[in-house]
């Protein structure tokens, strides 16, 4: 079995991708540096990431299809499903070897695979738009935390970026141990060894918190609690739109 | 500071709004602005989804819900025996912007009680909006309820302030809002509507000759609509719908079920549960007028003035008019797949982006996300095999079909069989 292995980022998969082609190695599996201890028998071969590679790779994507199915590709990438990398590969390899923009050709099975898988992401993505519930700390700067499905947090940090530029925050992403911190000017990745916070429902400790804090998330729930219209009460509907895994991090829900 | 208070106030005043249908926030795109905080999205963001499954996106709250009037179907009439609370201007901004920055919402909608007269209830309002967007330096999206029978000046400086303007009709014909709410007319609802839309075309085209002019409701004006506390039929009521839509140019009509919140008052229909299912049917009329093409005529008739409650209207649209199917997918046009049922504006945009490179079978229809149980029998695909067609079946037959849910197995015989052998062969 080829195994090839990266340093985990999407520009190392993409220099993996390039060397690839040019060692004419094809791999039967892709895998990430974390994981390479699962291997036992096979010796993967590392690909360190070059920045010149991977913006070849990048640029080719995009000039044989467009920005937007660069874009999905990415998503796809950061979705760390399984089998996507793979699926990645297989749809260089057809958009390389046809002579037209196979982007919509959904007839080939991996342009219909990215574009489901992709389509998976973005959601994932509006959801913590949506659900990214901020506390207010005793520093006057706000806190979320939670642990998405995908790895979407650096696909949403524009959007916070952007609207809550007058205010320091962080957000934080439990499962994968790293978060996005803001302090008005700049927006940058952070690290955490030891968070004050409980992880059960990403709540901060209560000595951290605004003293305001407390109350205004109880009047939050007051208003969830009295907006609903009791003989409309739909639970179906509310648990796919408001599903189950993003409740204990809800405020609403707490 | 936060009292027991302001919960209060917040639990009766969030209570009386709930029964705004609503909730969006789409129609603007508006990047932040340096030192402010907030943004507005062109798509629109929900925060969260309340028990009965509606999105909550803006925090609905009344600036009071005293009202001198007393309309039957509100639950904020005058003759109720009910808590009643009013919000000062700068509570309402206070709250809004501490759940604006937690991220719990994604702007405010305004509604009131009318308080004195209307003119005195709409200064109230635009206080608070006024306070919200320069005491809080707030960027994010505002909706607002005008109180019909303000000044014009206020309903300008409302819409100055504010991303979108709405102005209840409540009721689909004058009649019966003269019946159920004798202190209005049409005349007094219709005219604020006007004022608004002729004051947004106005304001585009004065910002196409000046850039600086500010934009008047960026997010135009919407509309409600009460279903089922009269006796309209779903043609006088989508005809009103698709009027408001071309003529006025409103960017949302929102049809509400009549929950009975007044059961007392005579005047209003015994309901055992609100009309749901209509409400939903309505919505997906709705649909089809603004994303799909079609007109009123097409959805409702003479002879069908109501919607049918057990098929969907673009289901019914094509199964009184068989002569039209079945629909090449490889060859028709855009439109045209638009009025096949099970097909969507997605799959239709897909089917004709993909149809370029190959033709199109059933297996590929499927995974495009075509509803092939609808679709399978109004559509000819690449392959030759005996599907079922609307044009070879009674449309009467395809009815049944339909409820009884059954698959399609291509392996069939079909179809110039009496109709009734067909019923004993597949519908056991």
């Amino acid at each position: 079995m080829t195994l090839l292995c990266f340093d985990d980022t999407f520009d190392g998969f993409l220099t993996l991708i390039f060397e690839s082609y040019r060692l004419k190695i094809i791999p039967d599996k892709i895998i990430g540096k974390s994981e390479e201890q699962l291997f036992l028998f096979s010796r993967p071969v590392f690909i360190p990431a070059e920045a010149e590679k991977s913006d070849r790779v990048w640029n080719k994507i995009i000039e044989r299809t467009s920005k937007d199915n660069a874009d999905r590709i990415y998503r796809v990438f950061m979705s760390e499903v399984p089998g996507s990398r793979m699926l990645i590969y297989e749809f260089i390899r057809l958009m390389t070897e046809r002579n037209y923009n196979i982007e919509a050709d959904f007839t080939l099975r991996p342009v219909l695979e990215i574009n489901k898988l992709h389509r998976k992401v973005a959601r994932e993505a509006d959801r913590i738009r949506m659900f990214t519930r901020f506390q207010k700390t005793a520093e006057k700067s706000y806190f979320a935390a939670f642990s998405p499905q995908y790895n979407v947090l650096p696909l949403v940090i524009n959007h916070f970026t952007d609207r809550f530029s007058d205010q320091e925050w962080i957000i934080y992403d439990l499962k994968r141990n790293f978060g996005f911190y803001s302090d008005k000017k700049e927006t940058s990745r952070i690290s955490f060894t030891d968070l004050p916070v409980n992880p059960v429902n990403g709540q901060l400790y209560e000595s951290f918190h605004d003293p305001e804090e407390r109350s205004f998330q109880e009047l939050w729930r007051k208003y969830y609690n009295s907006i609903k219209i009791e003989e409309r009460s739909n639970y179906k509907l509310h648990r796919q739109m408001l599903p189950r895994r993003f409740w204990r991090y809800l405020t609403e829900k707490g | 500071m936060i009292t027991e208070k302001i919960f209060e106030k917040l639990k009766i005043l969030a209570d009386s709004a709930k029964y705004d249908v609503s909730c969006a926030s789409s129609g603007t795109e508006r990047p932040n602005k340096p030192g402010m905080v907030g943004n507005a999205s062109a798509w629109g963001i929900c925060h969260s989804f309340s028990e009965d499954g509606r999105c909550i996106s803006l925090m609905k709250v009344m600036q009071s819900n005293n009202c001198i009037y007393d309309c039957a179907y509100c639950v904020n009439r005058r003759s109720n025996d009910h808590p009643r609370a009013t919000f000062t201007p700068q509570e309402v901004s206070d709250l809004t912007i501490g759940f604006y920055r937690r991220n719990y919402i994604e702007g405010l909608f305004l509604s009131s009680g009318v308080l004195r007269n209307p003119d005195y209830t709409m200064e109230q309002m635009i206080s608070t909006v006024k306070d919200l967007r320069m005491r809080h330096s707030y960027n994010g999206y505002i909706h607002m309820k005008v109180i019909p029978g303000c000044s014009r000046e206020l309903i300008f400086e409302a819409g100055s302030w504010a991303d979108r303007l709405s102005v209840n009709m409540e009721i689909a014909s004058e009649e019966n809002l003269k019946f159920l709410a004798p202190e209005k007319n049409y005349e007094g609802i219709l005219k604020p509507i006007r004022m608004i839309t002729d004051r947004i075309s106005e304001n585009r085209e004065d910002r196409r000759k000046y850039r600086k002019v500010n934009k008047f409701t960026p997010a135009g004006q919407s509309t409600q609509l009460i279903i089922g506390a009269t006796p309209e039929n779903d043609r006088t009521i989508l005809s009103l719908a698709g009027k408001l839509y071309s003529h006025r140019k409103l960017k949302r009509v929102y049809y509400s079920g009549y929950i009975p919140v007044n059961d007392y008052d005579r005047r209003l229909p015994v309901l055992s549960s609100p009309p749901l299912q209509r409400e939903h049917r309505l919505y997906q009329a709705d649909w089809l007028l603004r994303f799909y093409g079609f007109s009123v005529d097409e959805i409702v008739n003479e002879q069908h003035p109501d919607l049918d409650l057990v098929f969907d209207p673009k289901m019914n649209y094509a199964l009184r008019n068989p002569e039209l199917f079945p629909v090449d997918v490889n060859r028709a046009d855009y439109q045209m797949l638009l009025k096949v049922p099970g097909i969507g504006v997605h799959s239709a945009n897909l089917i004709v982006t993909s149809r370029r490179y190959s033709r199109l079978n059933s297996d590929h229809l499927k995974k495009i996300g075509v509803v092939m149980k609808r679709a399978q029998y109004f559509i000819t695909c690449n392959e030759l095999g005996p599907l079922r067609k609307v044009t070879g079946l009674d449309p009467e037959l395809v009815r049944h079909l339909m409820l009884s849910g059954q698959k399609p197995s291509g392996a069939i015989q079909l179809p110039l069989y009496q109709p009734a052998e067909l019923y004993d062969k597949y519908l056991k």
